[in-house]
């Protein structure tokens, strides 16, 4: 296997790595800001859910938490009578978005506590709701602040990816294992692999400072 | 049986009891992973640090491609090069100390904007002052500058070690008999994945609350005016 033909199946590993980055990006985004504002939140049940989403999720590893849905939760759905066996797709997914959700959460948190008091009293001052405050006008002015740090964690979130790999998910570093288990031809594969992960972190980092820039819009002016 | 301990089966609770012995000898090899990697990020990152402030841009260009390079690649990636491509050239490790060379490779990308941001931080005014008192560059260095810049690198130093010790269930993949390996075997062999790997889950919360814990006693302990070098 001459080492031009590695890269179709590499390829098709890399699109496996994008569609598992974009999924799980999205849903930690949304798990992100649900709980990162839960923490925030007056009512203490929700705090309560919020934290301890955030404290186990970041207190663990990502790939016993990866184990634990694929091959732990099973056997306590068995134990509660439902069929919780997730396909390696779904597990990978579900892992990567609870764990980079955790991290987010305390990054839309710090984000949100930024916005000056003036802009919370003003709001109060035109009579707006707690609901109105938080989303017309915290979340707006947060958001700019939320981006370079999001921008590290898209990263970290397409280099977490390869540990799909070890529940056989046909990723970009598991096509590369298979192919070199095939033609024993280390060097080569995990050299390409390595470029080939830098440049998608490449183009990542550069989409997430485009948005940067979109979304520095919004940021208010401070007196 | 593992580490010649048999595990009892007889109830989740009393599986759970007789396999903490195991866990644990795990978790030993989990710690000095974690240690040894962090201290090949502590001396590996304070060279990128020092290249990538290099007056030369022959010197500094390159020191930050190699960075950015490492921390934009996988730990698993790397550490399969490693381990895989290493040998091929004569340099033969064990699967531990590989891990461990992992470690401290992909972390010492990270350790070396610590100190970077920790040595900035110090303001241009102290260094000016220093000059001023007709301090040589070396002792301004040494006397000024260290010792402001070590109340700030420490608590992000620590973090950092609290994110090794995350990454270090990777090293299972080369064969490391660390925590999460070890729980995978005790569930291989007895068909309960749950009570091993929810162990190993309240394990590592126990480990990084202690850590983390022992960073922000650190951080509070640490005079902010800086520690002299004597």
């Amino acid at each position: 296997m001459h080492w031009t033909e590695y890269f179709s199946p590499l390829m098709e590993g890399a699109w496996v790595t994008i569609q598992l980055t974009i999924y799980s990006t999205i849903f930690g985004a949304i798990l992100a800001f649900a709980a990162g504002i839960g923490k925030l939140s007056s009512n203490w049940a929700i705090k309560a859910v919020s934290v301890a989403y955030i404290e186990v999720f970041r207190g663990t590893s990502l790939l016993v938490q990866l184990f634990w849905l694929y091959f732990a939760l099973p056997i306590a759905g068995m134990a509660i009578g439902l069929d919780l066996r997730l396909p390696p797709v779904a597990a990978g997914v579900l892992a990567l978005s609870l764990n980079i959700g955790a991290y987010g959460a305390e990054v839309v948190r710090g984000a949100i506590q930024s916005v000056h008091k003036d802009q919370h009293e003003a709001a109060r001052a035109l009579n707006f709701t707690p609901r109105q405050t938080l989303w017309n006008i915290t979340i707006p002015q947060s958001i700019p602040e939320m981006m370079p740090s999001f921008g590290n964690l898209a990263v970290q979130n397409l280099k977490d990816t390869a540990l799909v790999s070890l529940i056989s998910l046909g990723d970009l570093a598991f096509r590369a294992e298979q192919i070199r288990n095939f033609t024993q031809d280390s060097t080569t594969i995990y050299s390409m692999l390595l470029v080939t992960y830098f440049g998608m972190a490449l183009v990542l980092t550069a989409i997430m400072r485009g948005l940067e820039a979109y979304v520095s819009r919004w940021r208010v002016a401070r007196s | 049986m593992l580490f010649g301990y048999e595990w009892d089966l007889s109830s989740p609770l009393a599986f759970a009891i007789s396999i903490l012995p195991i866990l644990l000898t795990g978790m030993v090899v989990t710690i000095q992973a974690a240690l040894l990697g962090f201290a090949v990020a502590l001396v590996l990152g304070l060279i990128w640090a020092v290249l990538k402030a290099a007056p030369s841009r022959l010197i500094s260009w390159p020191a930050k491609v190699v960075t950015e390079f490492i921390r934009d690649t996988p730990l698993l990636v790397q550490l399969f090069f490693l381990y895989y491509v290493l040998p091929e050239y004569g340099i033969v490790l064990p699967a531990f100390m590989t891990g461990a060379l992992a470690l401290g490779i992909q972390y010492s990308a990270y350790t070396s904007e610590v100190y970077r941001a920790g040595l900035e931080a110090v303001g241009a005014d102290q260094r000016e002052a220093a000059r001023a008192h007709n301090l040589s560059p070396a002792r301004t260095f040494t006397h000024i500058i260290v010792p402001q810049a070590v109340p700030r690198i420490v608590p992000s130093m620590g973090n950092y070690l609290v994110s090794i010790m995350k990454d270090v269930p990777v090293l299972s993949v080369v064969t490391v008999l660390e925590m999460l390996n070890v729980a995978k075997i005790v569930g291989d062999r007895t068909f309960d994945y749950l009570v091993p790997l929810s162990m190993v889950g309240a394990l590592y919360l126990i480990m990084t609350l202690v850590a983390s814990t022992g960073v922000r006693l650190l951080d509070t302990w640490l005079p902010k005016q800086g520690i002299p070098l004597k």
